[in-house]
């Protein structure tokens, strides 16, 4: 791979793609619920998540936000008393079915989660074995894709030089980069975010907030967070959940900046103005 | 004052242990080394042991090694991983086998001999052979080393098992590639266990691998391991204690021999996985 065509992605060909907001639903969730043995955590959502758009799943802990995220690629199948019921179509196919082949939908759906957790290997091999798992085994190619994901997430020129050193030495926001990186090798069309900054320190955070901007266009991102004023930052869509008697629901969902400045349900009023959660 | 009190004592309880070790290498080393020589490694006993050397001795311990690691080894690794992975945490069935290799882990080795004598050597047929004596050691080092690299397995953070399969990996791929020797350490232990206690076993074996001090031709020939020759010296030999402190003290460099491989080789495995 010569030089040329490895610096075709960089940085900021990350931007560029489709035009965002385009309010084409790219997964279409209907009457989604969760629960947990006999504990419903959510309950009947359903909502339309938009292609290339960022769409910021906020409200108070324990209203099933993660469960959301999780029923979306399936992660909950590893949880035995995990119940989902519900559709959520992505691409024409239900995710839910329970015939459908679960690796190759978490191929097209990445997931990134609260604590950074870059395997216990290389740099190289924490982004090499992903991509040999999944059949793509050609050395150029595989150095390729290392490189372009590198540069996505704004890594290469920071690691370029100690790829073969163990990942866990990088820093917190290093490692969820990292993890950013091992997610987009893959090419995921969705990425799932678990509230990918709240185990870092602010100068992380703002870095890995900027990141996630950038993957606005050619990603379309679902991502869980606390931090009220970073939904309002970064995302076009809000979807707002709380708890009512005790299972998770889904009060208001709408373009992101009328959902903070006016909006329709006074419990969405209160939560985002301050006054209670 | 009580602190110092304290110091002493911690102190005295380490150096009484470490004394008990160096007395009982040294008394080895002092009545077992003048016998130790090249031909008494490399040739075969005479006139009961009491002259000669132990070469068949050794050949068939290294045998019945063997045959015990070469199916402790693979069953042992099956058997935890479906533990550590497959069952349901706090599940029925689970929890039964771990307090079953819990009892087996303590049941006295001459127990394992008599069921390797009914079940190897009488019921298959095996009669009193390397192959008995090895699958018996087989069977009583594995609960050991099942619940060590289980524990191992199970201290192994739960973020990598998700993070594989958030990246469409399948279970067995990250058991390899990452939870497997992300537990190496624990399997190096289990392995440590498994070797001194196999190596350094008499009760198991004389009524399953005999005491024939040829060199054994096959597998299904019978065959005396170390301990096994010690004891026979030692107990029903008379003179043959000078060769018996000899033998002894071959069985302690082996057993340290190993232990050192088997270290070695977890480190290697364990710098595939790369921690700073």
């Amino acid at each position: 791979m010569n030089d040329e065509q490895a610096t075709i992605y960089t940085v900021g060909n990350v931007e560029s793609g489709p035009p965002c907001c385009d309010p084409v639903p790219h997964l279409s969730v209907r009457d989604l619920s969760v629960s947990y043995g006999e504990t419903t955590v959510l309950d009947e959502v359903s909502l339309d998540i938009y292609k290339g758009c960022i769409t910021a799943l906020i409200g108070p802990s324990g209203c099933g936000k993660t469960s959301f995220l999780s029923a979306l690629n399936r992660l909950t199948d590893l949880i035995p008393t995990a119940r989902v019921e519900g559709r959520a179509h992505l691409e024409g196919v239900n995710v839910l079915d329970p015939r459908l082949d679960v690796l190759s939908l978490r191929r097209k759906v990445g997931m990134i989660f609260q604590r950074p957790n870059p395997f216990p290997l290389t740099i190289r091999r924490n982004l090499e074995l992903p991509l040999r798992e999944n059949g793509i085994r050609r050395r150029d190619l595989v150095e390729y894709k290392i490189q372009t994901a590198l540069r996505d997430v704004g890594l290469w020129e920071e690691v370029r030089d100690r790829l073969d050193h163990p990942a866990l030495a990088l820093s917190g926001g290093q490692q969820q980069r990292l993890c950013i990186a091992r997610a987009l090798v893959l090419e995921p069309s969705v990425l799932l975010m678990d509230e990918p900054c709240s185990a870092l320190d602010p100068l992380s955070s703002g870095v890995v907030e900027e990141l996630i901007q950038r993957l606005r266009g050619r990603y379309t991102v679902v991502i869980v967070t606390h931090n009220l004023a970073q939904a309002r930052r970064i995302a076009n869509y809000a979807a707002f959940f709380w708890m009512k008697e005790r299972v998770g629901k889904l009060i208001e969902f709408g373009q992101c900046r009328p959902l903070f400045e006016t909006p329709e349900h006074p419990l969405t009023a209160a939560y985002v103005s301050g006054l209670s959660g | 004052m009580a602190d110092r009190m304290f110091t002493v004592l911690i102190w005295a309880a380490a150096l009484l242990v470490s004394a008990a070790f160096v007395w009982l290498l040294g008394d080895l080393v002092w009545r077992g080394v003048d016998r130790l020589s090249f031909s008494f490694l490399f040739s075969e006993p005479l006139n009961a042991g009491r002259e000669g050397g132990i070469a068949p001795i050794l050949i068939s311990t290294l045998l019945i090694l063997s045959v015990a690691l070469a199916t402790a080894i693979p069953l042992g690794l099956g058997a935890a991983v479906w533990l550590a992975e497959y069952t349901r945490r706090g599940g029925i069935f689970g929890q039964t086998v771990r307090l079953s290799l819990d009892v087996l882990a303590g049941v006295p080795s001459i127990v394992f001999g008599l069921f390797g004598y009914a079940f190897f050597c009488s019921y298959l047929n095996m009669g009193f052979s390397i192959l008995s004596g090895g699958l018996t050691l087989g069977c009583m080092i594995l609960p050991i080393f099942i619940r060590t690299i289980e524990v191992g397995l199970s201290a192994v953070s739960d973020d990598w098992r998700r993070g594989a399969q958030a990246l469409g990996m399948t279970r067995a791929a990250a058991l390899r590639h990452i939870l497997i020797p992300s537990a190496a350490p624990a399997l190096g232990a289990g392995l440590l266990l498994g070797i001194g206690r196999a190596t350094a076993e008499t009760a198991a074996l004389i009524f399953t691998s005999g005491y024939v001090d040829r060199t054994p031709e096959s597998l299904l020939d019978s065959g005396r391991a170390l301990a096994v020759h010690i004891y026979e010296l030692s107990m029903n030999v008379t003179g043959g204690d000078q060769a018996a402190y000899a033998s002894a003290l071959v069985l302690i460099v082996l057993i340290i021999a190993m232990n050192a491989g088997a270290l070695a080789f977890t480190d290697r495995w364990l710098s595939r996985r790369i921690t700073p």
